[in-house]
């Protein structure tokens, strides 16, 4: 079943093409759907919402044709918006039910379905007053509630998280998966930001200039690259853990590297060591390896490589040319592949340690921009 | 609507059967539940939104503050009504002292200042919050909720002016003057301030719909409404001291108020307003209503126009 199927789908306004012949498959789950800014996303929202006709292609969400069946698709649809959208005179709970109403709610339903949908975006004792106290991060859950209250099966979040301080961001992005696991509601959310659809989105979808650049999953992007961090103690023995744990390791054919920074920007430890996870043995040989230099583990934790690194090595291979399409997801090497290193060094799923690196220092600041 | 078990919940979770029973051994189920109720469709958010705008134009449902003005307009507008009836019963008159389709031209600095200061209340705030897109992206179209809007702010129109013409005429009976002079009257009061109400809000609506600044949409109303209406009575005063007397039929289609009061004239046994009482007769009448129904659907056509536009 897809949620949302679209067939050389095209929007031409007089002086430009905000869409060009794109062809999307969405299956129900997390969706991002990346891009930079007039990169064609919220045309793309219109013309799923049945507010914007195509010049040419079709559309269908949820199974109902965009062109003649707008408005049964917009009973079933939550929207977001991006910019501010609340007026703030009003309380949260009146402003919610209201929206309720307006999705064809009938007054009861309205009104209980507003109190657990708020509740669930985390509003409590504040949906009484008016949206105007309201921090950004309130009016950002009041604005996906009302996107939330009639149950829809699909809903469409335009930048989410906008304007939001990191934590904000995190809190939001753990509501937009729960929207998906606990609530069993299909998102579409767009964002410019890579990085930050990686931890939420079990596809990703990336458009520029109106045409598709890629759609695979976010494993794909991310998984084949996991890496583990892995942090050591010293000992007498052995003055600097972290140097003779690496040498351990590297000794036992598995690659090693160190970075001056998180992925998100945060200046790290060089005594974090980064280990190329190829399958269940590398735990293993880690463990071992710390247990034989006799050392304290002082943490090793799963860690994902951003999409952004894999769009880096894309663009630095196949070029920065709108109209390039990368290889689709399936012909990528196997995770469990023994030697990662001599794997074909543009493939987006090995990477070599160093452009790694590279690409962390290229993040600075946490974003992961497209463009 | 039941309740749905969080746990262990996979994604595609949607294909699973929405009335799950939760399982044993789930106690506190504070999980989301879906809603499995009727959705009323497009006809039934109409109403909602033209019920909601209408309370709003009284200010129920908001702050008290914005409940301070209507509701004082309301009470300039009903005093009157209440005192000439009082005197018409004391004195036992057998006449009203003022006609039912009169009483909404004299007061018409109220109407004017009541469609002033909630016609941008009604509109301007969904577009300066830019809430009009969370509108559209539901079931409803543009024309619903030019409509929605539309009757709603006509209606709250109607219900400021026909509340006086009611307590005229209920006063009228308590004073035992003829029924059916009265009946008739009443009727013909009636059906002008409802042609008043529906032009009113028209204009009101769609000057406040050009701009999302409600202080614009007060000052642009009462400008359109209280130049019209100083210029055409300045021009028929002109003309009614030149004896052009002709012409005051003519001028008195620019301007809402006396556009109303010529049709009350020419068709619903009004005495104008005009200067020297030169309404229009019945076959001038035929142009003023003509007038008034292109005001009318202008103003709906611009609004539909305005809101294609503005949509998301």
């Amino acid at each position: 079943m897809t949620v949302i199927a679209t067939e050389g789908l095209s929007k031409r306004f007089p002086r430009v093409t905000a869409l060009d012949r794109l062809s999307l498959d969405i299956a129900p789950g997390v969706t991002g759907l990346v891009g930079a800014n007039g990169a064609g996303k919220s045309t793309l929202i219109k013309i799923l919402l049945g507010l914007s006709p195509a010049s040419e292609g079709k559309a269908a969400v949820l199974g109902l044709d965009v062109a003649s069946e707008g408005g049964a698709i917009r009973e079933r649809v939550g929207y977001m918006p991006e910019h501010d959208c609340l007026p703030p005179d009003v309380s949260a709970t009146e402003f919610v039910v209201h929206m309720a109403r307006m999705s064809g709610l009938p007054p009861s339903a309205a009104r209980e379905r507003t109190a657990d949908t708020l509740r669930h975006v985390g509003l409590y004792e504040e949906r009484y007053r008016p949206i105007g106290g309201y921090s950004t991060g309130m009016k950002q859950r009041v604005k996906l509630a009302q996107a939330l209250v009639h149950d829809p099966q699909l809903v469409l979040l335009d930048e989410p998280t906008n304007g939001l301080d990191p934590v904000g961001r995190d809190e939001m992005l753990g509501l937009i998966r729960r929207v998906h696991t606990d609530f069993g509601i299909s998102v579409l959310v767009t964002s410019h930001l890579l990085g930050e659809l990686e931890r939420t989105c079990d596809h990703v979808v990336v458009i520029d200039g109106g045409t598709l650049l890629r759609s695979s999953s976010t494993d794909d992007f991310t998984q084949a690259t996991a890496s583990l961090a892995v942090e050591v103690t010293d000992s007498d023995a052995h003055p600097d853990g972290t140097a003779a744990l690496r040498k351990a390791l590297e000794g036992a054919g598995i690659a090693v590297a160190t970075a001056e920074r998180e992925a998100d920007g945060s200046p790290t430890s060089t005594r974090v060591l980064f280990v190329e996870v190829t399958g269940d043995p590398t735990y293993d040989a880690v463990r071992d390896a710390v247990a034989g230099l006799g050392l304290g583990l002082v943490r090793m934790e799963q860690r994902r490589h951003r999409i952004a690194e894999v769009f880096r090595t894309d663009s630095a291979t196949a070029g920065p040319s709108p109209g390039a399409r990368p290889q689709p997801s399936p012909s990528q090497p196997a995770v469990g592949e023994p030697a990662p290193r001599s794997a074909a060094p543009h493939s987006p799923a090995h990477q070599h340690p160093a452009q790694q690196d590279a690409a962390r220092q290229h993040q600075e600041g946490g974003s992961g921009d497209v463009a | 609507m039941s309740p749905k078990t969080q746990a262990g919940d996979a994604p595609g979770a949607r294909q699973a059967p929405r009335g799950a029973a939760p399982a044993a051994d789930v106690i506190h189920n504070i999980g989301y539940r879906h809603y499995d109720g009727p959705r009323l469709g497009r006809a039934y958010a109409r109403r909602s939104l033209f019920s909601q705008s209408l309370r709003g134009a009284y200010g129920l449902g908001r702050s008290a503050k914005s409940k301070v003005l209507p509701m004082l307009l309301v009470g300039v507008m009903c005093l009157p009504a209440g005192i000439i009836v009082a005197v018409a019963v004391a004195t036992k008159t057998d006449e009203l002292p003022v006609e039912y389709t009169r009483y909404a031209i004299i007061l018409q600095a109220v109407i004017g200042l009541f469609v002033a200061a909630q016609a941008p209340q009604s509109v301007s705030r969904d577009l300066r919050f830019k809430t009009v897109p969370l509108y559209f992206s539901r079931p409803i179209e543009t024309t619903d909720y030019v409509v929605a809007k539309f009757a709603a702010m006509a209606s709250a129109i109607f219900l400021l002016t026909a509340t006086p013409v009611l307590i005229l005429y209920v006063g009228a009976l308590l004073g035992k003057l003829d029924f059916v002079d009265q009946t008739k009257g009443f009727a013909q009061g009636m059906l002008s301030v409802a042609l008043l109400s529906l032009l009113f809000a028209g204009i009101g609506l769609v000057i406040a719909a050009l701009t999302p600044r409600r202080g614009f949409g007060v000052a642009a109303v009462i400008a359109v409404l209280t130049i019209s209406y100083g210029a055409v009575s300045v021009m028929q005063g002109i003309a009614d001291e030149q004896g052009e007397t002709g012409a005051i039929e003519w001028i008195g289609l620019f301007s809402p108020i006396t556009l109303i009061d010529g049709i009350g004239s020419a068709f619903l046994g009004a005495t104008s307003a005009a200067p020297g009482q030169f309404g229009p007769d019945a076959a001038v009448g035929v142009v003023y209503l003509l007038v008034y129904a292109v005001l009318v659907a202008g103003a709906y056509g611009l609004l539909v126009r305005r809101y294609r536009k503005v949509g998301l």
